[in-house]
């Protein structure tokens, strides 16, 4: 049965990795349309 | 080692919503929409997933600004009421993930603006953190009554930033952009420093109204406000602008006028009845939603 504190920290640690997640997916996305972007540019 | 390092921040990991705090959203919001004006007033429109990258590179260039201010000046934080519940004074985290989440997100944002526009947007976004960070919170903040006018630089930046990221150089209209954020920081932030000044003096740092007086921080407040109002109505007389916004600035400025004109009669010492100047700074803030909207306006509708 883990500690309350343990719990704690461990929640921490799963929020963070989620949006730590959640950026880094958007992240590549963003890095796709850039390229996209990147490639079409003529302005 | 302080003891505000020793709290159960040392072994908790900081929240993401500490994280989010570090980069003071709030402001954030005025520095993200000045920049996308200063964008969208540009004559050439780059494609938009660019357009929003150099969008998103300024927002997180003033994040990177924030965290590394309240890394800096976590023991001033400490002191004051309006700061004390941030999170690194408040003990929820250390201080050296501050100082790496600061400088890690500003070279991203620099490097990342650099990559999606032009090296020129990224200079001057490298140049406005590091004027932030370095003159303004380092150097001037702690020092001198006049840290407010030249850091007020680092703030008007953001039109300049997203009009180069749009268009790749620098012009006239972009330049007086950051003379009328330049000229609107004093009168804004004094205003406010009046009515806590009681929190900056527990804090030592020599605002205005701390080491010069109420009465001269007004006449300052007033001063300013005067070529801050002719730099804003500018651009039309030159020929940058076109009536919407020069009539909208004509406006808007001189209601600014009038309410720092009040803020100059008013001798009252107690904070809690400095009505005139919480309706200056609450006015300011709107001032430069609306100026800004009427460029936009004025470049989209004219």
């Amino acid at each position: 049965m883990p500690q309350p504190d343990d719990e704690l920290i461990r929640g921490r640690q799963r929020g963070r990795a989620r949006v730590t997640a959640l950026l880094l997916g958007a992240f590549v996305v963003l890095l796709f349309f850039i390229t996209i972007a990147q490639a079409s540019r003529n302005w | 080692m302080p003891a505000i390092e020793m709290t159960e921040a040392a072994v908790l990991p900081a929240d993401w919503r500490d994280f989010l705090a570090l980069t003071k959203p709030r402001v954030m919001s005025l520095v993200v929409f000045t920049g996308l004006c200063g964008l969208l007033a540009a004559p050439a429109m780059p494609p938009f997933a660019l357009g929003f990258t150099a969008i998103l590179c300024i927002a997180l260039g003033a994040g990177a600004c924030g965290a590394l201010n309240q890394w800096y000046e976590v023991e001033l934080d400490a002191k004051m009421r309006r700061t004390a519940k941030r999170p690194l004074p408040d003990g929820r985290m250390d201080r050296q993930s501050a100082l790496h989440f600061g400088v890690g997100l500003g070279a991203f944002s620099v490097i990342l603006m650099g990559l999606a526009t032009n090296w020129l947007a990224a200079g001057l976004l490298a140049v406005s953190i590091l004027f932030y960070v370095l003159v303004y919170t380092v150097w001037l903040k702690p020092r001198t009554a006049q840290n407010i006018v030249i850091g007020g630089a680092a703030g008007a930046f953001p039109p300049l930033i997203g009009w180069v990221a749009a268009t790749g150089r620098v012009e006239a209209l972009p330049l007086l952009l950051f003379a009328i954020i330049f000229l609107w920081t004093p009168p804004h932030f004094w205003a406010l420093s009046l009515f806590v000044r009681s929190d900056y003096a527990a804090a030592g740092i020599p605002m205005l109204p701390v080491v010069a007086g109420l009465d001269n921080t007004r006449r300052q407040v007033f001063l300013y406000s005067l070529p801050m109002a002719g730099a804003a109505v500018a651009p039309w007389p030159l020929g940058l602008t076109g009536p919407i916004y020069g009539v909208s600035a004509a406006i808007l400025s001189f209601v600014f006028v009038v309410l720092a004109g009040r803020v100059l009669a008013n001798r009252t010492t107690e904070p809690s009845a400095m009505a005139a100047e919480k309706h200056l700074f609450a006015y300011s803030v709107f001032y430069l939603f609306a100026l800004f909207t009427a460029l936009v306006a004025d470049r989209w509708i004219a």
